[in-house]
């Protein structure tokens, strides 16, 4: 068994893909219509075979109030490794994104966390 | 004064004010995310919780929204009267 999917619900799907791939660089999988919203998928341009990412619609009554209770408390809803906390810190800054969370060494691991534009926050950690 | 004693009496209610000291305005997750990372504290993000709801009362840690985040600060002006009874009046006393 392996992980193949993780996902991630996403108020506008439309935004989420632009912020998803423009802003955090990732590259798109899948794009495939299908009713109302799409089958949306992203991958890191360095593995476009490994874990995708689903870029899920928020329709579902539950999804909202869950989303704002974890954003509230700063809760980031997934997490993403990056080589250098710091420098995509900055690069990332740099392009306009809202931090609540600065580069933090907590123990063996470097976080911060930011907001994806789309309801959720994303924490990035790096290993020392 | 009794409010602000019985919020520093607890250890892991100390650590935070560390913490926020360290860095002020942190979020809940950020606070949960330090005590556990650093101190290897066990408690969870609920319990963290009501120590922050205690730390507020006595008016120690101030909340505060900005847009959907909702972030936590240190505020020492609770124990300035500590200063003042005990440690200023000591330092008056020669005159």
């Amino acid at each position: 068994m392996k992980i193949h999917l993780s996902s991630v619900f996403v108020d506008d799907q439309e935004q989420a893909l632009r912020f998803y791939t423009d802003v955090l660089g990732f590259t798109v999988k899948h794009d495939i219509p299908m009713g109302e919203h799409r089958w949306l998928t992203v991958v890191s341009p360095d593995d476009v075979d490994g874990t995708e990412l689903v870029l899920e619609p928020s329709s579902h009554p539950a999804v909202p109030p869950f989303k704002e209770a974890l954003v509230t408390d700063g809760i980031p809803m997934t997490s993403f490794a990056v080589s250098d906390v710091h420098k995509e810190y900055e690069r990332l800054k740099g392009l306009g994104v809202r931090f609540t969370q600065e580069p933090t060494a907590m123990g063996p691991v470097t976080t911060a966390v930011f907001d994806d534009t789309c309801g959720n926050l994303i924490q990035i950690a790096a290993q020392g | 004064m009794a409010d602000v004693f019985k919020a520093l009496v607890d250890p892991t209610r100390r650590k935070i004010l560390d913490e926020l000291t360290e860095k002020d305005g942190q979020t809940l997750f950020e606070i949960c995310a330090r005590l556990a990372m650093k101190y290897q504290l066990a408690s969870s993000r609920q319990a963290i919780s009501q120590h922050l709801d205690v730390l507020e009362a006595a008016g120690l840690v101030e909340t505060r929204r900005e847009g959907r985040y909702k972030f936590h600060f240190i505020n020492t002006a609770p124990l300035e009267p500590i200063v003042d009874r005990w440690l200023r009046r000591a330092s008056k006393e020669p005159e």
